[in-house]
């Protein structure tokens, strides 16, 4: 199965060197690695159907317990299929739709990247390697909503998802850290036994909201929903493969992935529940009021995620058979009803409903898509969608009793909603007569009027033999869900009952409230009225308070003045070691153990502290430097006293090299700045601050002597250092050998800030070369 | 700053700086040294030799810049680093010649990182020394 995310990974990085020749039209031969891909999950169906899960796994950071571990049970070969399945169409979709294009090479690089990313989220058994993964389709899918990147509009909408997913994404990692903290274990398979562990901790709620936070900002669940519509600047090929597929589908995995370890706790219900259908709720009305295709189509996929959030939280076996069903439906006809707008789009110019109309005239084969497309999304019988829908009715009604009958409503409001939009899309723009400045519209290539063609037929095939992929597709991924085998028949008859007394009612109000909701500016208008109390309205604020707040910090603590950020750094270090000392407890010193001070100690310090005063209170930076110079000699001597030969020749050395760099640099440095020249306060301050941190460094000294050693280091060091490493110098032996990797990062720091220095001044030059 | 006293001494104590750093760099594993302190010791004698003859003097007398001096020391303290990996060790591990060789004593991959570590302060040092010399007079 490494096969299947590296492929696609190789082929990403290939289209680097070798992408100038798989421009058009050549660049439909592209669309063969997903079709590869697709016939070997095709493969692999009877095997999992049988109730089998595969699985691989290759070495990688053992000792993180990360490693390359894959399995293929139902779940996972729902979602590869779509991937695989609706990429195939997507790649030969955008060999035309982009025909041309200066970056198309680029564009299926992303796409290869996204499409790894994406198999390597639903196949992962490790969790933190379907984190990566994870973080993966968020960075390649920023690149693809972004890929005009010569409009400003469409980076925003990048960035603005880019951080919605990547703050849940920081979120998700958060929780799977806690996961496999109290499991002890990262795989999938392994957490699933855990699972009463994991739901009986204390912690458990936290790790629940950390976990749906990183699936509800991937799913676009409100209130995190806005970044989707934001997302439609992409190519249609993107907003047709990340929201119909892909993307906001993989928050839906990894609920459904997280249903046997974390699901079952009524905490889990509730929150799905109120979050899935206050989101289908929402997004189904707003998308009544949008007038832009793509608009309508983003608000109904999030009513559709909504729709199955709200089934994977209801957790009955007929939930998931719905979910699973209506997943497979979804994306058949939204992925269609998408590749048709983007035809619409290419070939008029407008995307916009209330100008579109009659193109059924012009373009005859993207009608009968759109058509096929709007009828399934809408749950005509014969179509998926019909029983996609018919088993949500079903699991609603089946739920339990106090909530059958809201949650039924809730499921057929939103419903009505989701048949009024599919209308819109699908069938809108080519019902009515023919607008002249239509009538010369050309019929666009094939490439682009046979995928969608080809969604909308499976959607129908898939409805009248219901069971072909309720058997082989649905039933394993139901029992990946449930951790046990299940057994249904998928059918498209299943009598008169309430269910079909639903189905009629949403097909027969949906139809209706279509043919009297006109989308028109007007009503845009009115829902932008309410625009100061949506989230996104929130997260804009909180982003600019926020940018706001940085440009305060930095400035304050950031503000180029070196005595400025010294004087931070050394009261922050003096509030830290004010509370350990307080926490410490007394200090007292045990002048017995003391040893009298020599007299050319006592000379030393005596020369140390008029070097310290002449340092000080001179006017002249040359003094200054002499004066710091016998402060660091002085020092050395102490070193010599004491022994620690090794730390004196170490201190000599520099010391002399620091008087050199000054001696270099002095003529060239501005004058001497004597702050404290006629202004008193400011001598007092740093004379505070300079006094307290030498009081306190004492006090620590002191504590230090009072506070018993650890000497296990030290003593292992003393005791190996001949043994093992053949030397008798430890400070050496612990610099080359037992630290040596230690050193080797320090030398490579010093290389690179010799060449920061170095091009710090060259770059200054050439500036003022200029000037 | 071009006095002759200074000139003609520098002239003599490069060479015996440099001996003694080499002296420092080798006596490391025993007795207080290494090739910090030795590198260290050793830059110190060439920007005497810059302060008697001038930068560019120094430069010339170089013949490569000092900045070409630390890669070579990175790649032979890297190879001091990989060297035990050859003979199905973990990396780092000290490998030691059995016996000892006349005046250097024994010798190891440890010597071996040392010298990459004294190449690598070398030339950090001068390249920053000398680049500012250079640039700001």
């Amino acid at each position: 199965m490494l096969f299947t995310i590296l492929i696609g990974l190789i082929t990403s990085c290939l289209l680097i060197p070798l992408g100038k020749y798989f421009r058009s039209p050549v660049s439909v031969a592209l669309a063969l690695l997903p079709v590869i891909l697709f016939g070997y999950f095709v493969y692999h169906i009877p095997q999992v159907s049988s109730g089998e899960t595969l699985y691989e796994s290759t070495k990688w950071v053992p000792s993180l317990g990360i490693n390359f571990d894959f399995r293929l049970d139902g779940l996972s070969l729902l979602f590869s299929l779509l991937i695989t399945g609706i990429g195939s169409l997507i790649f030969v979709y955008a060999s035309s739709y982009l025909k041309g294009h200066p970056y198309l090479d680029r564009f299926y690089g992303y796409l290869c990247l996204f499409m790894s990313a994406m198999l390597g989220v639903v196949l992962s058994d490790n969790i933190l390697l379907l984190f990566i993964f994870w973080e993966l389709t968020s960075i390649s899918s920023f690149f693809l909503i972004g890929f005009n990147n010569d409009s400003a509009v469409s980076r925003k909408s990048a960035l603005t998802a880019l951080s919605m997913t990547g703050l849940g994404g920081f979120l998700l990692l958060a929780g799977m850290v806690l996961i496999g903290e109290m499991a002890g274990t990262y795989s999938i398979g392994e957490l699933i036994n855990a699972s009463g562990v994991i739901t009986e901790h204390p912690l458990y709620p936290l790790v629940l909201g950390l976990v749906l936070m990183g699936a509800f900002t991937k799913s676009a669940q409100f209130p995190f929903h806005f970044w989707l519509p934001g997302a439609m600047k992409a190519p249609t090929p993107v907003s047709a493969y990340l929201h119909s597929a892909t993307m906001v589908k993989a928050g839906i995995f990894l609920m459904a992935r997280f249903t046997p370890i974390l699901g079952g706790t009524p905490l889990w219900s509730y929150t799905l529940l109120i979050v899935g259908g206050v989101t289908m709720l929402y997004a189904a009305v707003h998308s009544l009021f949008r007038t832009d295709l793509k608009g309508v189509l983003a608000y109904s996929t999030i009513a559709v995620l909504g729709v199955l959030t709200f089934l994977i939280g209801l957790g009955t076996e007929e939930a998931f058979i719905a979910a699973g069903t209506f997943i497979i439906a979804h994306a058949l006809y939204k992925a269609s009803l998408f590749l048709v707008t983007g035809v619409i789009d290419y070939q008029t110019g407008t995307r916009d409903i209330t100008r579109l109309g009659g193109l059924r005239k012009v373009l005859f084969p993207v009608f009968v898509a759109g058509t096929l497309a709007a009828l399934s999304s809408a749950g005509l019988p014969f179509s998926f969608g019909f029983i996609g829908k018919d088993l949500i009715y079903e699991a609603t009604l089946t739920a339990g009793d106090p909530l059958r009958i809201l949650l039924t409503v809730v499921a057929v409001i939103a419903n009505i909603c989701l048949v009024a939009a599919g209308f819109m899309a699908g069938i809108k723009p080519f019902a009515g007569a023919l607008p002249t400045q239509f009538a010369d519209v050309k019929m666009p290539s094939a490439l682009v009027w046979i995928p969608p063609l080809i969604l909308g037929l499976s959607g129908f095939a898939l409805g009248c033999f219901p069971d072909l992929a309720g058997q082989y597709i649905v039933a394993p991924t139901v029992s990946a869900l449930t951790v046990e085998p299940v057994e249904f028949t998928l059918k498209i008859w299943h009598g008169f009952n309430t269910v079909l007394l639903l189905s009629g009612i949403t097909i027969i109000a949906g139809t209706v409230v279509y043919l009297f909701n006109k989308p028109a500016v007007s009503k845009i208008a009115f829902v932008e009225r309410f625009n100061s109390y949506t989230p996104h309205y929130f997260f804009q604020k909180s982003w600019i308070t926020f940018r706001r707040f940085s440009v305060w910090y930095t400035g304050f603590m950031h503000n180029g003045f070196l005595r400025s950020y010294l004087i931070k750094i050394i009261i922050f270090a003096e509030i830290l070691l004010i509370y350990e000392l307080v926490k410490g407890g007394p200090i007292y010193i045990d002048y017995g153990k003391l040893i009298p001070v020599s007299v050319h100690e006592g000379i030393n310090v005596l020369i140390l502290l008029g070097a310290i005063y002449l340092t000080v209170t001179t006017t002249s930076r040359l003094t200054a430097v002499v004066g710091t110079s016998i402060i660091g000699y002085a020092i050395c001597l102490m070193f010599v006293f004491y022994s620690a030969p090794d730390l004196a020749i170490t201190q000599f050395t520099i010391d002399t090299l620091t008087v050199v760099l000054f001696v270099f640099v002095l003529f060239n440095l501005p004058s001497f700045l004597v702050v404290a020249h006629g202004n008193r306060s400011i001598v007092i301050r740093d004379a505070l601050v300079a006094g307290l941190f030498g009081i306190l460094l004492s006090l620590t000294a002191i504590k230090v002597l009072q506070v018993p050693t650890v000497k296990d280091i030290s003593e292992f060091y003393g005791k190996f250092a001949y043994s093992l490493a053949k030397g008798k110098n430890v400070v050496n032996i612990v610099l080359v050998d037992f630290r040596g990797f230690d050193t080797m990062f320090e030398i490579v720091v010093l290389s690179i800030s010799a060449i920061g220095v170095y091009s710090l001044i060259k770059l200054r030059l050439k500036t003022s070369e200029k000037d | 700053m071009k006095s002759p006293i200074l000139q003609s001494a520098s002239r003599y104590l490069l060479p015996i700086l440099l001996l003694f750093s080499v002296f420092l760099l080798l006596r490391g594993h025993y007795y207080p040294g290494g090739g910090f302190v030795g590198g260290l010791v050793a830059a110190i004698a060439f920007v005497l030799h810059s302060f008697a003859f001038g930068t560019a003097e120094s430069m010339k007398m170089l013949k490569y810049k000092p900045s070409a001096i630390i890669p070579v020391g990175l790649i032979v303290a890297a190879i001091a680093m990989f060297l035990p990996v050859l003979f199905g060790l973990p990396v780092m591990t000290g490998l030691w010649i059995e016996e000892p060789i006349p005046v250097v004593g024994m010798i190891g991959s440890a010597l071996l990182f040392d010298i990459g570590v004294y190449l690598v302060v070398i030339g950090v040092v001068l390249t920053i020394l000398f680049t500012i010399s250079l640039e700001t007079h």
